[in-house]
């Protein structure tokens, strides 16, 4: 074991908690940003004038009538920005648009107002003149005109020529699927005012405080120290508040500036779905080679990303779908094509799973389509290709613990009774004209680190006061996913202090400078190993002044839940008592803690390296039931079997588990982005704007029966007291709700029939698969030696 | 503007057991008034009664008793609470002292990100004072189920939440921390208020600024129907609202605002559910909700629909009426009411007439009530059609927008069909009856061969269009493979039905 995933005795990591502001949370007493407006006064209030055109030249902007609105204070636009009009990191993306506007919904100006009422009326009174000019749409549309920005990255490695040349089966096909919506229950959301001291700050709804710092200094061109960002807690996130934040943190500090006054921007639901960027969706050609054995032998594809009007995060979302083409499966030949379609939509970004799901859809929806082509139960199909150990990856990293796959299916197919309940399906659908049911399983594994290795780097600031009290700050800003109260336990388990001794701030740009974003999945490896770090520094102190007080060597003083005692816990002192001896030694009682990840390297140039500190494993069953009159379906049972090494806190990573599935459940079936590709003055105007017409999972999509259990002896040397990340994996898991709908939809065909199912299978995308598989099996293409 | 000095002029609510002045323009919504008290718990997540994060209690009658009813605030006007009682979640528990629905799902990861958790709470906290809930099966029929089991053990019905999205959870804990709810404590505060009366409807008459250009703004609760057809008369440009769960969207999302609002959802003489030999005379005013227990199983087309329309948190203040008022072609009870040859009952201040709904709609969102004019109620006549089905086509089961709904009202004779009405949503700009496929089906055999020559029929009904729920060619599919879905439906009701027998 090594030093930094060994846990003491008697560790705080790995028990049960709640959520750390549960309390506040069903209490409604937990603040978010949007709360804190109404603790200041002559806060104005930010409504922006949105794009009525999907890409046009802007002729002229009259502001006349908005000024003319009572209420309205003033009107932000490109001119007034002092620094750089960039509110990415690309230089592609102004934060107000000078001459040109490259998607409907796009912010022209933005209108301050004494009251919101106010703000909007202004803004529908700025007049602008447009010449509309030729848009792109579609990713087809997008495609065909060549309209491509940033990289295009090349994973060749083998001979995949050759060994498509010489295997027994080879099959091509196309594969277009959607985008999802992060729909966050809080919206975007930003307040900033000059504070007492002069500088701005800015409570903000981010991911990523650091950036949102960056970026608000080169817009307002002035150098980061003057500039504090906090986060005290976001109401959801999902990726979505990674790069798109930064923005609307932007105008609220511009306004702040220009005004002197607080200045709030929270975007409705409306405004923050037509304007801020989604997951991409993804188009992708393939080909590929399997022996008569049903092994993969070698893929081809080309994945186009629908990155949308600027680059955004998009080169680093295509770079992680084709490092995750392969998902669990080894394919020893391969050559994968990657590229960023530019089209006239909303900058598409990083959610959850960052371009992950994308790739591993691609090969997953492979495998479906031709397991009867191949003869194969689908089940079978994915387990003969899993990798073993001395295999590498397309990019040629060794995949570690690949033995896990095996013991995760293995689990699942004992636990959840595979075998029997696929009896008793084959039985129902028997019986069954009208509906039938199907159980498929998916396996996942997914990369741990940042692919860009600089990012992989963290810190903490630990203050123990003189009272025995301890506060933690850290660098990872809290969206739900429980990170606080992971290191609120991390921090416990290295002072070795009870769990309320510790009190954990507000994440702020002030306290740990430079920080990464908070995003894949690494953040408890990343802060973690740096609370630890500084806790450890502490630690290492007191337990000098123990020594000397209990007559013992220091490396014989353990600390436990507020005991500091001699091995075998002969002597010992109060942590309380401990501290202010320190003190009065004149013993520092503050660390500031560091981590960086070890060991990785990445050549984005040749998409070649070890850009994975580690592995995660997992692997979900989903029964469904399909009805053939309208293609509806229901999720009847979802089985998962996930390895997150050993627990850091079990609750939380229980809902991370379950709430991945359901989301990743939603982006598969339901999730219906539908943008308007006609000629007519809305061209480009998204047609699912708000709750009402783009539907995510509620109650109704739950799964029926829904078991989750974590994989035995899943020890992980490389990371935090042995765990492992946990916040993207398991919305993979959800490939088997789509993989159960393409077999139930086969139990309509006869054996044999290849499926193929759009992406969502929403009920009306089942029930055409229905009508297809009932008229015939069409073979996309197939060669048999 | 002066405000005027009578009682009326000043808008009173109790907010967790204290009073507050609401002084905001009448376009304010309750979840406004709320945050602007300092009641951040209620939250903005869609401001369009889809996601429950605003979802309060709101103390409403139940005969002589009060029942806490879980609503959208993000839809309700803060003026239509003028003179009520109110509990957000911050009147439920706090820090030291949580509500048992608080403690649950705080216990069992039922948050995350915690922001659609105080609207979760207040919607659950509803379902936990249902005075039926804990009480012994079958003194309430299950008269929402479309046959598909949502109650825990402890009679928790989870349709309660089917307003409430969750983005974070996945929702197995919630469902738990439901399924793990007690019945409230002897000293419980709020159930023992279910044994008092509701507040009285206060009439409320509001004249305030409301846009920035200081355009006044009305909000009238009238005493009494007639009072509220005299204005009407008088004032033909008064908006009639009754639950609002339209309109509030339209001032949120399109920033509709009205110069002059009619609240006639609390008026007592549209509020009655009259049973008579001949007929049941529904009253317009009644909630779905209220209807869906009223009611009491007594028609069973409506049974089967409640539970598709929309969600609870929608369900607890829409009205039957204003579905109808609103005149949308995919509204959820027009297809079931044409099946059932419903009746409307129009009603102004000089003259009442009846209407067959058949002949109610006239053009996309136009109908033939006259300004002026409100329904009053809504007469099904007697006997009903026994074979029945409401059947919803949309992407989620839980408060989505059909694309295509479909009602039956079916006769069958000795095995003869001897008649059938249909009626369709979401194929043409108004709800209409498929009248050539019940011509196919009356006077037939109730068997297969009938079905299919009817189904032909039945997929050419309508002219369905393309838009963002749904194909129109899938809309035609739907329209065609209906009525074998239906045969089928009642072919497992029947054995069903026989299983049972023997």
């Amino acid at each position: 074991m090594s030093q930094l995933s060994q846990r003491p005795e008697h560790p705080v990591v790995g028990e049960v908690h709640p959520h750390e502001s549960a309390v506040g949370h069903v209490t409604g007493s937990a603040l978010y940003t949007d709360d804190l407006d109404r603790r200041m006064v002559g806060v104005l209030h930010a409504y922006p004038v949105q794009s009525t055109q999907a890409h046009a030249k802007i002729l002229n902007l009259d502001l006349g009538g908005a000024y003319r609105v009572p209420g309205v204070v003033r009107v932000i636009t490109a001119t007034d920005i002092p620094g750089v009009n960039d509110q990415g990191a690309k230089h592609d993306e102004p934060l107000l648009p000078v001459d040109e506007v490259m998607f409907y919904g796009q912010a022209v100006a933005w209108v301050l107002g004494e009251d919101l009422e106010a703000a909007k009326a202004g803004a529908a009174a700025v007049e602008v003149d447009y010449e509309p000019l030729d848009s792109l749409i579609t990713l087809q549309d997008a495609i065909a005109a060549q309209s491509f920005h940033g990289i295009q990255p090349l994973i060749d490695k083998g001979d995949s020529q050759a060994a498509l040349r010489d295997a027994a089966h080879v099959f091509d096909g196309e594969f277009e699927f959607s985008g999802q919506e992060h729909f966050y229950l809080e919206t975007q959301n930003s307040l900033a005012l000059v504070d007492e001291s002069g500088q701005m700050m800015i409570h903000s709804s981010t991911q990523h405080p650091t950036e949102t710092q960056d970026i608000v200094s080169h817009i307002l061109g002035i150098p980061a120290h003057r500039i504090t960002v906090q986060v005290l807690r976001m109401g959801g996130a999902f990726g979505g508040k990674e790069m798109q934040s930064h923005g609307y943190a932007a105008v609220a500090a511009l306004g702040a500036l220009l005004t002197g006054r607080p200045v709030r921007v929270r975007l409705d639901r409306t405004v923050d779905i037509t304007m801020t960027g989604k997951r991409h969706g993804f188009h992708a050609s393939w080909k590929a080679g399997f022996d008569d054995d049903g092994k993969i032998l070698a893929l081809e594809a080309t994945l186009t990303a629908d990155g949308g009007s600027s680059l955004d995060l998009s080169e680093p979302v295509l770079t992680r779908a084709m490092c995750h083409i392969d998902n669990a499966y080894w394919i020893p030949d391969i050559r994968v094509r990657g590229r960023v379609a530019k089209c006239h939509k909303t900058s598409q970004t990083a959610f959850r799973g960052f371009g992950g799901p994308q790739g591993m859809l691609v090969l997953e929806n492979i495998l479906g389509l031709v397991a009867p082509q191949l003869g194969l139960d689908a089940r079978e199909l994915r387990r003969r290709n899993f990798y073993v150990q001395g295999q590498d990856t397309p990019y040629y990293q060794p995949v570690r613990h690949p033995e896990r796959l095996e013991a995760v299916w293995q689990q699942l197919l004992d636990g959840a009774e595979i075998e029997r309940r696929e009896a008793e399906i084959a039985r129902f659908n028997e019986d069954h004209e009208h509906a039938k049911r199907a159980l498929a399983l998916t396996p996942v594994k997914f990369g741990i680190s940042f692919n860009l290795t600089a990012f992989n780097q963290a810190g903490a600031l630990v203050l123990v006061y003189k009272d025995g009290s301890v506060l933690v700050n850290h660098g990872g800003t809290e969206m739900g996913q429980g990170l606080h109260t992971k290191m609120l336990q991390v921090a416990a388990t290295t002072l070795g202090v009870a769990l309320d001794t510790i009190r954990l701030a507000p994440t702020r740009t002030d306290k740990v400078p430079n920080t990464s974003a908070t995003a894949a999945s690494s953040s408890s490896d990343l802060n973690g190993g740096a609370v630890k770090d500084a806790c450890e520094q502490i630690r290492d102190r007191l337990a000098q002044v123990a020594a000397v007080k209990l007559g013992v060597p220091s490396h014989e003083i353990r600390f436990s839940r507020g005991t500091v005692s001699t091995l075998g816990g002969r002597e010992s002192i109060s942590w309380k008592d401990l501290v202010q001896a320190a003190y009065f030694q004149r013993v520092q009682l503050s660390a500031a803690g560091f981590y960086r990840t070890e060991g990785l390297h990445w050549d984005v140039g040749l998409m070649r390296g070890s850009p994975f500190k580690y592995f995660a494993y997992g692997a979900a069953a989903s029964e469904v039931e399909v009805s053939r009159f309208d293609g509806s379906y229901t999720l009847r049972q979802v089985d998962v079997v996930h390895d997150v090494g050993d627990s850091l806190s079990p609750l939380i990573d229980l809902g991370q588990i379950e709430g991945g599935f359901v989301q990743g459940a939603g982006w598969l079936t339901l999730e219906d982005l539908r943008w308007d590709t006609s000629d007519r003055p809305t061209r480009g105007r998204l047609a699912t704007q708000g709750a009402s017409t783009y539907k995510i999972p509620s109650l109704s999509e739950m799964p029926e029966v829904f078991k989750v259990s974590l994989l035995d002896k899943a020890h992980e040397e490389g990371a935090i007291y042995g765990s492992k990340a946990v916040g993207e994996p398991p919305l993979m898991l959800a490939f088997s709700v789509r993989e159960a709908l393409r077999q139930a939809i086969a139990g309509f065909a006869r054996p044999g029939t290849s499926v193929e199912l759009a992406s969502p299978a929403t009920p009306e995308a089942v029930f055409w698969a229905i009508q297809a598989a009932r008229e015939t099996s069409k073979l996309v293409s197939q060669r048999s030696s | 503007m002066t405000a005027k000095t009578t009682p009326d002029s000043q808008c009173l609510i109790t907010v967790n057991g204290t009073v507050r002045e609401f002084t905001g323009p009448t376009h304010t919504n309750a979840l406004d008034f709320l945050r602007g008290e300092g009641l951040t718990s209620c939250k903005e997540g869609c401001a369009e009664g889809e996601c429950g994060a605003c979802s309060i209690l709101v103390a409403r009658p139940d005969g002589d008793a009060t029942r806490w009813t879980a609503m959208n605030a993000c839809l309700l006007p803060a003026a239509a609470l003028d003179g009520q009682e109110v509990v957000t979640a911050e009147g439920l528990g706090d820090r030291t002292d949580l509500h048992p629905v608080q403690q649950q799902l705080a216990e069992r990861g039922g948050s995350q990100c915690g922001y659609c958790t105080p609207g979760f709470v207040c919607s659950m906290a509803a379902e936990y004072y249902r005075p039926e809930r804990a009480a012994p099966t079958g003194t309430l029929p299950d008269v929402e189920d479309t046959g598909e089991q949502h109650c825990g053990p402890n009679g928790f019905d989870l349709h309660a939440l089917s307003g409430n999205l969750c983005r974070c959870t996945g929702y197995r804990p919630i469902r738990d921390a439901a399924f793990a709810l007690g019945t409230p404590a002897v000293d419980d505060a709020l159930a023992a208020r279910r044994d008092q009366p509701a507040p009285t409807v206060a009439t409320t008459d509001l004249s305030r600024p409301g846009t920035p250009t200081g355009q006044l703004g009305r909000y009238r609760r009238p005493g009494t129907l007639e009072e509220a057809l005299r204005i009407l008369a008088e004032e033909p440009e008064v908006l009639p609202l009754a639950g609002g769960t339209d309109w509030g969207v339209e001032v949120n999302i399109k920033g509709a605002r009205a110069r002059s609002l009619l609240a006639i959802d609390r008026l007592d003489e549209l509020r009655q559910l009259d049973v008579t030999d001949t007929h049941i005379e529904i009253g317009a005013a009644c909630t779905l909700s209220e209807l869906e227990r009223g009611l009491q199983g007594r028609i069973p087309l409506l049974g089967k629909l409640f539970g598709q329309f929309a969600s609870r948190l929608i369900r607890n203040s829409a009205t039957i009426g204003g579905n109808l008022g609103t005149g949308s072609p995919i509204g959820d009870t027009p297809p079931a009411l044409l099946a059932l040859d419903a009746e409307l009952v129009l009603s102004s201040a000089s003259r009442q007439r009846v209407v067959p709904l058949a002949d109610y709609f006239t053009g996309y969102r136009q109908t033939v009530r006259l300004p002026g004019e409100l329904i009053t109620a809504i007469r099904i006549p007697l006997p009903l059609g026994e074979l029945t089905s409401f059947q919803k086509i949309s992407k989620r089961r839980f408060d989505d927008i059909s694309s295509v709904a479909i009602g039956y009202a079916l006769t069958v004779e000795d095995g003869i069909i001897t008649k059938a009405r249909i009626g369709l949503g979401g194929v043409a700009a108004t709800p209409l009856r498929a009248t050539a496929t019940e011509m196919m089906l009356e006077g037939r055999v109730w068997e297969p061969e009938t079905i299919r020559a009817a189904a032909r029929v039945m997929g050419e009904e309508g002219t369905p269009m393309d838009d963002h729920r749904a194909s129109a060619d899938y809309r035609r599919a739907m329209l065609a493979s209906s009525l074998e879905r239906f045969f089928a439906e009642q072919l497992q009701e029947t054995n069903l039905l026989k299983g049972e027998g023997t």
